[in-house]
């Protein structure tokens, strides 16, 4: 039973990175601590894993569809690493309850600036 | 047009290092930052924005996921694999349905799945 729902999580997980252009990590980090049984950091590690496969069938079919820059996308993926030694160094300067609380309010903000221009764009 | 082409250079690294500011801190993909950057700077339609997404992810998690197996051993390998089988299924479907909506239908579900990120974060 824990298999199966590990299985619709990867699947709803997917459709997920297909539809909106994410990993889909936000729902294969559960499926394998949950379901699984994997501790926390193996479950985001090997999540790492699911999510490359997984991008990687999504871009090549994206690029089928004509909707994928590679020079964009390989500029982004390069420089992204010299981010993730930022972030990690902020994370262990800043308290992690103020952290959450400003990505909250800038995923809202970015949130509502989309559904505006969707919305102008339907006018 | 030299240097509208590298504003367009520079903006790309800002997205990049953003992305990975936001992995780091947060651990959610870097999808979250690039593809509302990429519609916002660049004006790309939402499946060009989503498609390059991918592509990028492609390269961030690979980086990542060689980092944590190779130095620390904490990917399993097959399990991640089995995993992918469904993850595969999902991802065909979502690109294929993605190509038959309204671009701004994508913007829509994207601005809910910013919405429950900011409740999971909220909600302690």
């Amino acid at each position: 039973m824990d298999e199966v729902l590990a299985a619709l999580f990867a699947l709803a997980g997917g459709l997920a990175g297909g539809l909106v252009g994410v990993g889909g990590g936000v729902l294969f980090v559960p499926a394998l601590t949950i379901f699984l049984g994997l501790s926390q950091v193996e479950g985001e590690s090997t999540s790492l894993l699911t999510i490359v496969v997984v991008a990687l069938v999504g871009a090549w079919r994206q690029n089928a569809y004509g909707n994928l820059n590679v020079r964009d996308a390989l500029v982004i993926g390069v420089l992204s690493p010299l981010g993730v030694l930022v972030g990690v160094v902020v994370a262990n300067e800043v308290s992690q309850r103020a952290l959450e609380l400003s990505f909250a309010a800038l995923a809202l903000y970015v949130a509502y600036g989309l559904v505006r221009r969707a919305l102008a764009a339907e006018a | 047009m030299a240097v509208d082409s590298r504003d367009h250079t520079l903006k790309l690294a800002a997205i990049g290092t953003l992305a990975g500011i936001f992995s780091g801190l947060f651990g959610v993909g870097g999808g979250t930052v690039i593809v509302p950057l990429l519609i916002f700077w660049f004006g790309y339609g939402e499946r060009l924005a989503t498609g390059t997404s991918l592509g990028a992810i492609v390269l961030i998690g690979l980086l990542g996921a060689l980092a944590q197996g190779g130095l620390y051993g904490n990917v399993h390998v097959a399990t991640g694999l089995l995993l992918s089988i469904p993850a595969v299924a999902g991802v065909l479907a979502g690109t294929a349905i993605q190509q038959r909506i309204p671009q701004r239908t994508v913007s829509l579900l994207f601005a809910g799945l910013l919405v429950a990120i900011a409740i999971e974060l909220i909600v302690p």
